[in-house]
């Protein structure tokens, strides 16, 4: 009959009228301040800097200033300097590390494309959304040392994908230290050949073997 | 002993009953007898303008927390009282938009009438500051008691629409101009369904007065069925009727055409800011109550106490209790119903209510003819008021829904 939809519709209506007072399963938003919801691990926003580190993050940056995410952020929001002097790396050989690093939040537009251009697992998506600030001139441009987070943090963040570039580094590691070991014996068998023969061209190559090889390929 | 009991009872009851009048004239006792007339006017005219103003300002946020929990949400619980941690579950909220309302810009379009613009909601709400004049509060608390109170309340009801094409016309904005156009369309086409839905009360009790109709509805069939014009076939239909025009009138969903924004903007209001936009939600609030107040006057009884034992509590307070019920059912209706389209609105008024109210009106007639039929056929008398109701809603239903409904959809169910 006419009207029996409305009905049906007014019944639905009430239902959920009181069932929002006496079934708090229901309810599908948050207290947002006192009470908050996991973010999804793939929720990203806004790059932070990776250091192995939390107790000297400074020191312990993986970032080597090799400049490619700020030739490759499209809204051009990173500004790189580079070191004069080298640090070993997380692969433990020496490297450059950025004297400055700063990004303009306000003109990140988080498309992740500095991360996925890195080759040294250095700059990673944040998942940081209270960024509002008082001061949109200064407070919204970062430079190292907000930007610098420990591995630790981005585990938590982001746990699957931090596990899986862990790995990744474990092994690099233990590859750069198999081939300075291989590298290392092989200097020690040509030594006697090379005091024969060939000294000027052993000596550097025995001394620092990491350095002569393209880093990371 | 009892006795005794009953009587301090009573007392006590009618004092509270009074409690109102006792309290004005006790404020204007000093006065000159020819000042205290003028003196308890615009004490009345005062009380009722503060009261309904509160009340409109508890309907914004209760009206919100109505919504909100039909939506599963818990609704705007944060502004509480200010400077500290309590929060009063978001009852403060009226207050901070009232504050918000103040302090924003109040922004005229160069082109627009600058009188007529600063016009139209102030005559908007005056109209329906008037309507309050004659609804009966309690058994003695009507502001002005007119012998023609429901042609007066109808009459100021229909000036609104006037008010509500100024501001369109002032707007110097199509779409301020088409939404008021529509509106007046569509308060025009409730309007007469409106009015036929009250005639037949007016015939039954023989009065155009409000408090009268109130008191034709006293005493109880049986000691338990109350007289209300409601518990009639007549009257259950004329209510209904009156009811779903009351919606359209005061705009309320699924009747908001007027300010259906994604077509219209925000419709007449388009161009107003500030205090000038919240003086014309505070009209609609005021028309929506009046109505109300109208509705519970006609046909629920007015300030009547639903069972005998009950007229204990003061008159007042069922008035209030019947109110904030039927203010309740618009807000329920508002989380239900999605707006209708400006011709499906226009054909429920003219080819369904406006019939409807018609042969309303002569079931009506019919009632009042056989109002001295007793015993047994009392039993047909209201089988033959009831079927002349419900053939004609099911029969028109049916012919204007063929073809139309139930929808069928073809890739959801």
């Amino acid at each position: 009959m006419l009207g029996s939809g409305l009905l049906q519709g007014l019944a639905v209506t009430a239902k959920n009228l009181v069932g929002s007072f006496h079934d708090p399963a229901r309810l599908t938003t948050v207290e947002y301040p006192e009470q908050r919801t996991k973010l999804p691990e793939a929720y990203r926003n806004f790059p932070f800097l990776v250091s192995e580190n939390a107790t000297d993050p400074m020191g312990t940056l993986r970032c080597v200033a090799c400049q490619i995410c700020e030739k490759e952020c499209p809204p051009q929001c990173i500004y790189i300097e580079k070191s004069k002097d080298k640090k070993p790396d997380a692969t433990g050989r020496p490297q450059l590390y950025p004297t400055v690093f700063d990004i303009d939040t306000s003109v990140c537009m988080s498309c992740q494309i500095c991360v996925e251009v890195c080759p040294f697992d250095a700059i990673k998506m944040d998942q940081v959304f209270e960024i509002a600030t008082t001061d949109r001139f200064t407070a919204l441009l970062l430079d190292r040392e907000q930007l610098a987070k420990p591995n630790d943090y981005y585990h938590t963040i982001h746990p699957t994908e931090a596990a899986e570039v862990d790995a990744r580094l474990a092994a690099e590691r233990k590859a750069a230290a198999e081939k300075a070991a291989a590298a290392a014996a092989k200097a020690a068998a040509a030594k006697p050949a090379a005091v024969a023969g060939l000294g000027e061209a052993g000596a550097p190559g025995s001394s620092t073997p990491a350095t002569t090889k393209p880093p990371a390929a | 002993m009892s006795a005794a009991w009953t009587n301090i009872a009573t007392s006590a009851h009618s004092l509270l009953e009074r409690l109102p009048l006792l309290a004005r004239d006790f404020t204007t006792d000093w006065l000159p007898e020819s000042a205290r007339w003028l003196a308890n006017s615009l004490i009345t005219i005062a009380t009722v303008v503060v009261a309904f103003a509160s009340l409109f300002a508890l309907l914004t946020i209760v009206e919100r927390k109505v919504l909100a929990r039909v939506q599963n949400r818990p609704g705007p619980n944060r502004v509480g009282i200010p400077f500290t941690k309590i929060k009063l579950f978001g009852l403060g909220q009226p207050l901070a938009d009232g504050i918000k309302m103040l302090t924003k810009e109040d922004i005229v379009p160069r082109a627009a009438d600058q009188v007529l613009h600063f016009l139209a909601p102030v005559a908007l709400l005056a109209f329906s500051i008037l309507t309050f004049a004659v609804i009966p509060f309690g058994r003695q608390l009507v502001p002005l008691e007119l012998d023609a109170g429901v042609l007066y309340f109808f009459a100021a009801g229909a000036a609104t629409e006037l008010a509500v094409f100024m501001a369109g016309w002032a707007s110097h904005n199509k779409y301020s101009l088409l939404a008021a156009m529509r509106a007046l369309a569509q308060l025009i086409s409730y309007e007469l369904p409106l009015l036929l839905s009250i005639v037949p009360v007016v015939m039954l009790a023989g009065s155009l007065s409000t408090v009268g109709i109130v008191e034709k509805q006293a005493g109880w069939t049986w000691g338990f069925v109350p007289h209300w014009h409601v518990f009639t076939p007549w009257g259950a239909a004329g209510f209904a009727i009156f009811f779903v025009a009351a919606l359209a009138e005061s705009n309320r969903s699924p009747f908001d055409r007027p300010e259906a924004e994604s077509e219209l903007i925000a419709g007449h209001l388009t161009e107003y800011s500030g205090f000038k936009y919240a003086l014309f939600f505070m009209a609609e609030y005021f028309g929506m109550c009046a109505l109300c107040g109208m509705g519970v006057t006609l046909f629920l009884g007015g300030w009547q106490a639903p069972l005998p034992f009950l007229e204990i509590i003061p008159s007042y307070f069922w008035f209030a209790a019947k109110l904030l019920t039927l203010l309740f059912v618009f807000m329920w209706i508002r989380a239900t119903l999605p707006r209708l389209r400006i011709d499906q609105l226009t054909r429920l008024a003219w080819k369904f209510l406006v019939p409807l109210a018609l042969i309303n009106l002569g079931v009506a007639v019919f009632w009042a003819l056989t109002a001295d039929w007793t015993g047994a056929i009392r039993a047909i008398r209201w089988i033959v008021a009831g079927a002349l109701i419900v053939g004609p809603f099911v029969l028109i239903g049916r012919k204007l829904s063929s073809g139309i409904a139930p929808r069928t959809y073809r890739y959801a169910t």
